[in-house]
């Protein structure tokens, strides 16, 4: 009776993919966003086992992090050439997963996976590679403590057969990666050290010297077999590889480096994967060019301290700046990571403060020397701003928002 | 100055700096006022720093000289320190920290010369008699404050909102709270508020913080005193008396929002969540309902 019971199941998937798709477009029409979500719930609660159904005989890639996973997605997708499904919705739970490969065909798989997610997606699409970028602290009120978040990756790493690339210079990546069948270790040039002060196993101080970790009950930075260079990457054969993307910041080409790590584990050669990633220019609205009512604008998104850093680090010195802060379930709702944001740097300059938590923001930027200036509307706020390039960098719920400026 | 570098003892003969002898906001070639920020590495999970910096600004801003002192593990905790800051930080960190701490005696001898202490979740915990350390394990604190930390049902997180106890003189105290201590107060100790909005100590008496003297513990989490710089001014008059008053208007329209949206939203979300719970026959998730389980299935 295997094959009824199998043919059962194929009808009960295509019947919540069905149904999936109504609530969606249903979503749609209501004015409720893309309907991205909601329709992939549906079909998980008429197919519980939907997720699973819909990546088997794909070969796939889970990306996770703490930051860079939309962008890191996009390269590796550009990376691995034309027969690849992906989430570029951003949507990166269960529901987006299955929303995204019911749409896309492709023989490989690259997905966008939240961090907590992480073991879930995994048991049900068994992934070929894991890419774990980086692991800091975000959204506190939810994930809690970011060594927590190290274990339940080690434990979902070390749960199946799968490749972890993973950043070798985050120590609480490499607790984690360590647990899986094998590792590919990569140094995507940046170091944040704020969330990295113990050690992952031990809980001693960990010793950094030269851009380099060790602890002393043994766990070392592992020798990387994909290091960024200044012009490319080095090869794990040492050969050096230069490649150029449209992308802004030293934190994006260390997420190239992941894309080419992951093109090696696919036999991809670096030079070939390396020519397609200079097609990646926006990435579901990142980078993007606001018109500001008549002002161009570049958009950011950052989320949380090391994110802040790397897009503050990204200004350029005479550009003006409007920040844009909520506190959405989405967000993360505690604001206190805004004192963990280097906002010192912009010690002295007039900063434009928008979103739900403008006023957290003006208060944060006050005691960093800043100089505020609160608004509820962008556009009103970029016309009072000095002349020169402007850059708006919100987090994630405002960041959204905002992508209704987006030039057209 | 690095923490190594000796350190001109000031009059250890009083107990309670009460007020240096210079008026409020002269520069007149006086100490600076020392802000020591405890092992900022160990006990700073939640933008703690911020406690240090709008303590230094806001003193700065009427003409006192400030030198805020970090130390690190290992290093020397500097005895002569005016206001020490211990903030929060993960099970492991915290016993770290707290065996750092009594086993350079630092801050011992600055408790008793009368120094004020301000400890945030982590660091309100280990000022304590006793706290539980890394797996669960009854852990020796500071004895700076009469509370005692078990641990909470259910982690609480979200905004909180507190009264003060009225011989605290101070305003509303708002934040964000998130850990999972259920802390009791012993004779010694006051409350340093009451919790109108979210968990707070968790005793059953509705008891947020601790104050005993002038070291003061608050699970009001990460940069409480940018959130409430009367509660900064406190600590501050403990070293150098009476202050001018700073505009604080940016501060004001914050603690406004907070007050009138930000803190009602989060108790009718704690209210649904309570009924919802009792309806289902379960406990409540947290105070604000923005908890994940790890168990959730996507």
């Amino acid at each position: 009776m295997l094959s009824d019971e199998s043919s059962l199941d194929r009808l009960r998937l295509a019947t919540a993919l069905q149904a999936g798709r109504l609530a969606g477009a249903l979503s749609r029409r209501l004015g409720q966003g893309a309907g991205t979500v909601v329709r992939g719930r549906v079909v998980l609660a008429l197919a519980p086992d939907a997720l699973r159904s819909l990546a088997a005989g794909r070969r796939s890639v889970v990306v996770t992090g703490t930051n860079g996973k939309s962008t890191t997605t996009r390269l590796i997708s550009a990376a691995l050439g034309e027969d690849v499904a992906t989430n570029s919705s951003g949507a990166n739970m269960g529901p987006g997963l299955v929303t995204a490969l019911d749409d896309e065909r492709g023989s490989v798989a690259v997905l966008e996976t939240d961090e907590l997610h992480v073991p879930a997606v995994m048991r049900s699409v068994e992934p070929a590679v894991v890419v774990a970028l980086n692991l800091t602290r975000d959204q506190l009120d939810r994930t809690h403590e970011v060594s927590r978040t190290s274990g339940v990756w080690g434990t979902a790493f070390g749960a199946r057969p799968v490749t972890v690339v993973a950043n070798a210079a985050d120590p609480h990546v490499v607790a984690a990666a360590l647990r899986g069948a094998s590792a590919v270790w990569v140094d995507p040039g940046l170091r944040w050290t704020e969330d990295a002060t113990v050690c992952p196993r031990c809980g001693q101080l960990l010793d950094w010297t030269d851009g380099r970790w060790s602890s002393g009950c043994g766990l070392v930075m592992p020798e990387p077999d994909y290091v960024l260079t200044e012009t490319g990457v080095r090869l794990p054969d040492g050969r050096d590889v230069p490649f150029e993307i449209k992308l802004p910041g030293v934190v994006n080409r260390g997420n190239a480096v992941f894309a080419l790590a992951v093109a090696g584990v696919f036999g991809i050669p670096a030079e070939e994967a390396a020519a397609r990633l200079a097609d990646v220019d926006v990435v579901d609205g990142r980078y993007a060019e606001l018109d500001l009512g008549g002002r161009p604008a570049r958009l950011f998104l950052a989320k949380n301290p090391a994110g802040w850093a790397a897009a503050l680090a990204m200004i350029e010195p005479g550009a003006q700046l409007i920040v844009g802060i909520n506190a959405r379930i989405a967000d993360g709702t505690d604001t206190s990571w805004l004192y963990d944001v280097p906002f010192e740097r912009l010690r002295g300059r007039v900063v434009g403060a928008i979103g739900d938590r403008r006023d957290d923001l003006a208060v944060r930027l006050h005691y960093a020397g800043a100089i505020p200036t609160v608004h509820t509307d962008p556009v009103a706020l970029a016309a009072t701003l000095p002349p020169g390039p402007l850059v708006v960098a919100a987090n994630y719920t405002a960041f959204r928002e905002l992508r209704s400026h987006v030039a057209v | 100055m690095s923490p190594s570098d000796p350190v001109v003892p000031e009059d250890v003969s009083g107990a309670v700096p009460a007020g240096r002898s210079e008026p409020p906001g002269t520069p007149s070639g006086r100490d600076p006022l020392r802000i020591v920020h405890i092992y900022p590495h160990l006990l700073g999970t939640y933008g703690d720093a911020g406690n240090a910096l709008v303590l230094g600004q806001r003193a700065r801003s009427r003409g006192i000289p400030v030198e805020i002192i970090t130390v690190q593990p290992g290093e020397p905790v500097p005895a002569q320190g005016d206001i020490y800051l211990l903030g929060g930080g993960e099970d492991a960190k915290q016993t770290a920290a707290a065996h750092e701490l009594r086993e350079d005696g630092g801050i011992l001898v600055a408790a008793r010369r009368g120094a004020a202490i301000l400890g945030i979740c982590a660091g309100y915990q280990l000022l304590g008699e006793t706290f539980l350390g890394v797996g669960g394990a009854v852990t020796p604190g500071l004895g700076l404050l009469d509370v005692r930390t078990g641990r909470l049902e259910q982690r609480a997180v979200g905004n909180i909102l507190a009264r003060p106890a009225a011989d605290t003189w101070l305003p509303d105290l708002i934040g964000f709270e998130n850990h999972g201590g259920a802390t009791t107060l012993g004779p010694g100790a006051g409350a340093l508020g009451y919790v109108t909005v979210g968990v707070g100590n968790g005793d059953g008496r509705e008891t947020e913080g601790a104050v005993q003297g002038v070291v003061f513990g608050t699970y009001l989490h990460g940069p409480a005193l940018a959130l409430n710089p009367a509660f900064a001014d406190r600590l501050l008059a403990t070293a150098v008396g009476d202050l001018a008053p700073l505009d604080d208007l940016l501060s004001d329209r914050l603690r406004h929002h907070r007050l009138t949206e930000v803190l009602p939203a989060s108790a009718r979300a704690g209210r649904v969540d309570r009924i919802t719970a009792l309806l289902r026959g379960r406990k409540p998730t947290g105070a604000s309902g923005a908890t994940a389980s790890l168990s959730e299935v996507p």
